[in-house]
């Protein structure tokens, strides 16, 4: 599906990109055409070092595509702009800093009109919003590992992104922990509407998290298979366990497949 | 209370078995003197000694400033450019190679008369090297995800710098600083003690060899590891300031 609405929020159209390497070209990214509405949330999927974080680096303008092009709410993405979000899987808070200090690191370089009092109360608010009551003013050092990525998922919130783009922000969690946050990203969305990208090689989290899931295809990525996920108002973890969400694992799951072996014989 | 008393009595301790290893073996002072020896030896020179103390010092520091400077300068270079690291550091490495006690005295006929300066010039050169390397070091492996979470946002190089790459890169530089605070004392005295007519500690020492005067060498020696201890706790307590958060608390 390569036709997009010229409202939504992510436009990627027609996008290529290749690395230069010593060893010569490797394209990491060909003709790939997605988009995300506004307010939604694409997870996508594919076999690793399929190119997914080349794919995040261009949607937050941290890398310019050698063909094709993306927009944000409309806008041409030629730089970085301070209407995106964005946490990783190494949490990467900031040690010397407490962890309000943390999460009001984005509001200290994008321009806004808070005062410092104003700043302080927007990163308190999201720190209750995940839980984090009460652990302002710890170090970084002091918290669990989940806990240190709630932290960063409020630092990649606070200045209001228009887009929040996630780089398997959960992938170093144990699997309890993992869905705890999957229920706090529940609660973020809810409270803190976003437009959001999430790349991730857990396909539950796929689409448990999201309204859609976007398979991509082995190296060079395009897409090569789409799924809707219908959301109810408060996604349970149960829901994962119907007969519904197993047959779409089980579809997605194949899909990777496909694309695993289509990236084997481009080697 | 307790970890001031377990240091003092260990230093106790270790000047009483000093004494006694001397009067058991009842070796001559200028064989090796014995703490009983040392605090007369200072007595006798003590004006010097705070005169030439004072000269050691601040030369030790003055070098070890331009040191930093210096060496904090080409960390960042080599730190941020690959290239440049790759042209500067064979060239550090074959600088730091060279034994400075060589170099003291090309650098005494270069300048010569220039006490002060000749001094410096050696502190400077011996302490230099470790912290380029440590500040190079903690620069280059800055994760990338920390330099892209604010660029993502927009942010100048110069605010990833200072925000960012500057905080993280201060606990190597300080376990660099301690290593070149040793070394700076090391490049101060080889140079006071090889100018002629030269003041400072190492020139202090030099005339106690010329008079034979044992006791005065080795009181030397105490007042270099008191200056070099008080140095060292300065950074220490800098450290604390500065980096403290990267010590994990221990309860």
């Amino acid at each position: 599906m390569s036709s997009y609405k010229k409202k939504d929020t992510i436009i990627i159209k027609d996008v290529t990109h290749t690395y230069k390497t010593e060893t010569g070209l490797l394209p990491v990214i060909k003709n790939l055409s997605m988009s995300v509405p506004e307010n939604g949330f694409t997870a996508v999927v594919g076999p690793s070092g399929c190119g997914k974080s080349t794919l995040t680096k261009l949607i937050s303008g941290l890398l310019q595509p050698d063909e094709g092009e993306v927009y944000l709410s409309g806008e041409k993405i030629t730089t970085p702009r301070p209407t995106v979000g964005m946490a990783f899987q190494n949490p990467v808070l900031l040690e010397w800093r407490s962890i309000i200090k943390n999460v009001m690191l984005p509001l200290e370089i994008v321009p806004n009109k808070l005062n410092s009092l104003e700043k302080e109360q927007r990163a308190k608010q999201l720190l209750s919003l995940v839980g984090l009551e009460g652990f302002e003013q710890k170090k970084p050092s002091e918290l669990s590992g989940g806990m240190r990525q709630r932290a960063s998922l409020c630092r990649a919130l606070v200045h209001k992104p228009e887009v929040l783009i996630l780089d398997e922000p959960f992938g170093a969690l144990d699997a309890f922990t993992r869905e705890d946050l999957w229920q706090v990203m529940h609660n973020l969305r809810k409270e803190e509407p976003f437009t959001g990208i999430l790349i991730t090689h857990d396909l539950r989290e796929s689409i448990f998290l999201a309204d859609e899931v976007v398979v991509l295809s082995g190296r060079p990525a395009s897409k090569q298979f789409f799924v809707k996920v219908p959301k109810s108002k408060t996604p349970k973890l149960e829901s994962l366990y119907s007969s519904k969400s197993i047959d779409m694992l089980k579809s997605l799951r194949k899909q990777i497949e496909i694309a695993q072996s289509q990236q084997e014989q481009n080697k | 209370m307790r970890h001031i008393l377990v240091p003092l009595y260990a230093i106790i301790i270790f000047l009483i078995l000093w004494e006694l290893l001397v009067w058991l073996n009842e070796w001559p002072n200028y064989k090796m003197a014995s703490p009983s020896d040392i605090w007369p030896a200072f007595w006798k020179f003590k004006g010097l000694f705070f005169q030439y103390g004072w000269d050691t010092l601040w030369r030790t520091v003055v070098g070890l400033f331009i040191a930093v400077l210096c060496g904090v300068f080409l960390g960042m270079i080599m730190g941020f450019s690959k290239v440049l690291r790759e042209a500067i550091y064979p060239l550090l490495v074959g600088f730091n190679a060279i034994p400075k006690a060589t170099v003291v005295p090309i650098i005494a006929l270069m300048f010569v008369g220039q006490h002060d300066l000749n001094t410096i010039l050696i502190a400077f050169m011996i302490s230099f090297f470790p912290i380029a390397v440590s500040v190079s070091i903690g620069l280059s492996t800055l994760e990338p995800e920390y330099r892209d979470i604010l660029r993502s946002l927009g942010a100048s190089k110069s605010l990833i710098f200072w925000k960012i790459a500057l905080p993280k890169t201060l606990p190597e530089f300080f376990g660099a600083l301690k290593v070149a605070v040793t070394l700076a004392f090391i490049g101060t005295n080889l140079m006071e003690i090889v100018s002629p007519h030269g003041r400072g500690l190492g020139a202090l020492f030099d005339s106690g060899k010329t008079n034979s005067d044992y006791p005065l060498m080795f009181a030397v020696l105490i007042a270099l590891a008191l200056l070099g201890i008080g140095l060292y706790y300065v950074v220490v307590i800098l450290e604390k300031i500065f980096a403290g958060w990267a010590e994990r608390s221990t309860d």
